[in-house]
Formats: structure tokens, C-alpha cells, sequence
């Protein structure tokens, strides 16, 4: 037995139970604008509709018709599905311009956003024990 | 499906649901939080059929509120990076991993990340037990399912799971479970601890 100090003791703010903590505003290319309808979290799938090659035009508008490199690459990655996380790691790219150019691509029909499976704010009792048992197998 | 040894960004063999873009399985997330080097990374690392990949956000740092960054000047940005993986449950469910850190002034992304997350895992390293004061703080004012997982590093003191939970003030139906981030099936235990927690609380 090793001798062990005292922890040091939590004073848990009671008050703060149910209130929503205060929030300071993620940074954007845009100025924070939320234009898109699409729920994009983190992760959320996304995946290309088409190939680039059978557009009939080029993006117009919006920060995709900026940023035409990085639409492309997004386009690339997304022949296979991906989530909104793993194209900003895999591009490197910041999460807030990542989520801008999806949503721009998805308005204009480039990209198609799925639905996260499950509506409300937290998984429901069916989705948590689907999770369960599909730990208890790994 | 372990963490193989492979390059940052490998994703290695792409999984079957991956290819069929005429649907997509269900996504759902945990979020793993801890002071600096408390070994989240590693945590995630261990059950991730993926290495773990990087993404960052960036932050407008506001002066009011955030009394740990007086030192930096107005409408300073910075920038915050999260780790996490990818475990495929089955060809229709896709869990995912965020690792990211604790302290206070990263609130702004959990807000983003809790929503429609399963529940959180609190690392705790027991020689800097004040580093998870402000994530249990957090996830108590939004209500979101979390357990405490106390990671023991070599030649530090052991302390039991009631003592931890004692010092942090922790409700009873909280968990707390000794584990080694290092260890796969340390981390899915933790996992499943948590998933029984969120069970248990969820509405009927
Ligand atoms: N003994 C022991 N060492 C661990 C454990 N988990 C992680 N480590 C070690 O602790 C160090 C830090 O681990 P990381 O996973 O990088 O920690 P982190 O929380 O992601 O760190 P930051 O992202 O820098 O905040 C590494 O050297 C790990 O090998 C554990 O359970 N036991
Ligand atoms: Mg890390």
C-alpha cells in the first residue's frame, strides 16, 4: 500500500444543473452565418451524387464557388461515404468551413446529406441497446 | 478490427457500408473528456478500427466568461483540435469516438458535440484530479449521461473507486471505473458501463 494524499474535493455548482452553459460562438469564413437547412454534426454522413465530370455547370455562389479546390477534394472524398468530421481531418480542413461548403453543396445538389437515423436529442432505448450489444461482440 | 499500426489518415480496408451511397447506417457518438495528457487519445486509439484522425475547430476568443485566457488580447482566435475513431457495430451502426479536452474555455465545441451523443467518458488522472472538475461541471448542466474513468500511470498512488467518487461529489448512479486507456478491453468495458448508465436513465 502506497501512502495516498486526500483528493481534492469537487464543490459541484448546483445551480448550473439544467441551465445551459455559456456559449461563445465558433469562428467561420462566414461571420457565423447558419444559412443551411441540413442537419450537419459531426457525424453526420455525407457523399457525393455525382462525379464532377457529369456536371452540367460549375458551382455558383455561395463559399463552394470560392473555394473550388477545396470543393473538389470534398467532391473526391465523398465517393465514399464520410462523415462531416472525417472530411475535415482527412482535408484538413476546419470543421466550421467544412460545414459551410457541405451545406452550400448539398443546397445546390452535389452532395447528399443522410439523416443521423435517429430524431430528438439523445439516442433512444431501441438505438442504446443496439449500441450494447454491439460492444458486447467486439 | 483493432487499431493496427498505420500512417496518420490510413483508413486502411474501407468498410461495406461505406461504399453503397444509396444508404447510410445509423451515426451516433460518445465523447471522451480529460485534462491535457490524461489519455484520451489513447482511449480512443484502443477500439478504433481506424488510427485515430485530427480535426480542428476555430474559435473567436470572447474576454468575458473565460477568466483562464485574460492573457490573450480581444478577438484573438485559437485554434482546438479533437481526436477520434470509428467503431462499425454492425452494417447499419457506426459509433463514433470524440476525444477532446476539458477545460472550460473549449465549452463552445461540446455544445455542438453533445447533441445526439450517447453519453461521455470523464478521464481522470488522480494526480490532477481538478483537471475534470470542469467537464463533470458541464455535462451535469446539460444532463448528458457521463461516467469517470481513472486511468492509473505507473508509480502514481491508487486510490479506490469510492474515494474518487466521494472527493468529486458524484451522484450514486454516476459510474466509476478504474481503467488503462492502453487496454482494448479496459476501454470497451468503460464503454458499456456507460451505454448500462444511459440505458437506465433513458425515459421508457
Ligand atoms: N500508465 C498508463 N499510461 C497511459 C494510459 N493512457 C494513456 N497513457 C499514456 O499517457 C500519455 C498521454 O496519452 P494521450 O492519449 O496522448 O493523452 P491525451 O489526453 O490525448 O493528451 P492531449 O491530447 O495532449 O491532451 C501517453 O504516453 C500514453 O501512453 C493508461 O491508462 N495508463
Ligand atoms: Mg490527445
Amino acid at each position: 500500500m502506497t501512502l495516498t494524499h486526500p483528493l481534492p474535493l469537487r464543490v459541484p455548482d448546483r445551480a448550473a444543473v439544467g441551465r445551459r452553459p455559456a456559449r461563445v460562438r465558433p469562428y467561420s469564413l462566414t461571420g457565423g452565418r447558419h444559412r443551411f437547412g441540413h442537419v450537419l454534426r459531426v457525424e453526420t454522413f455525407v457523399a457525393a451524387l455525382d462525379d464532377p465530370g457529369e456536371w452540367p455547370e460549375p458551382v455558383t455562389g455561395g463559399l463552394a464557388a470560392l473555394l473550388m479546390p477545396e470543393v473538389r477534394a470534398i467532391i473526391g472524398l465523398c465517393r465514399r461515404l464520410r462523415s462531416v468530421a472525417e472530411v475535415s481531418a482527412l482535408l484538413k480542413m476546419p470543421l466550421g468551413v467544412v460545414r459551410v461548403l457541405l451545406g452550400d453543396l448539398a443546397d445546390q445538389g452535389r452532395i447528399r446529406v443522410y439523416g443521423i437515423g435517429y430524431g430528438g436529442c439523445r439516442p433512444d432505448r431501441a438505438l442504446l441497446e443496439r449500441v450494447l450489444s454491439g460492444l458486447s461482440r467486439l | 478490427m483493432g487499431a493496427k499500426a498505420a500512417a496518420p489518415g490510413d483508413e486502411g480496408e474501407p468498410q461495406g457500408w461505406q461504399t453503397d451511397r444509396s444508404k447510410a447506417p445509423v451515426a451516433t457518438k460518445i465523447v471522451v473528456a480529460g485534462g491535457f495528457g490524461v489519455g484520451k487519445t489513447t482511449f480512443v486509439g484502443s477500439v478504433s478500427e481506424i488510427t485515430p484522425l485530427r480535426t480542428e475547430a476555430v474559435m473567436t476568443v470572447a474576454s468575458e466568461g473565460l477568466d483562464d485566457l485574460v492573457a490573450i488580447p480581444e478577438k484573438a482566435t485559437t485554434t482546438v483540435a479533437m481526436d477520434f475513431g470509428r467503431i462499425t457495430l454492425d452494417a447499419e451502426l457506426v459509433l463514433y469516438l470524440f476525444g477532446t479536452p476539458g477545460q472550460k474555455r473549449f465549452w463552445f465545441m461540446w455544445d455542438d458535440l453533445v447533441r445526439g451523443a450517447i453519453g461521455a467518458v470523464v478521464m481522470a488522472d488522480t494526480r490532477r484530479l481538478t483537471e475534470c472538475f470542469p467537464a463533470l461541471d458541464y455535462f451535469e448542466s446539460c444532463g448528458l449521461p457521463y461516467i469517470v474513468a481513472v486511468n492509473h500511470f505507473e508509480g502514481t498512488a491508487r486510490y479506490a473507486p469510492e474515494d474518487v467518487r466521494e472527493a468529486l461529489s458524484l451522484p450514486s448512479y454516476v459510474a466509476v471505473v478504474d481503467i488503462d486507456a492502453r487496454r482494448r478491453e479496459s476501454v470497451v468495458d468503460a464503454l458499456l458501463t456507460l451505454v448500462r448508465q444511459a440505458l437506465d436513465a433513458a425515459p421508457a
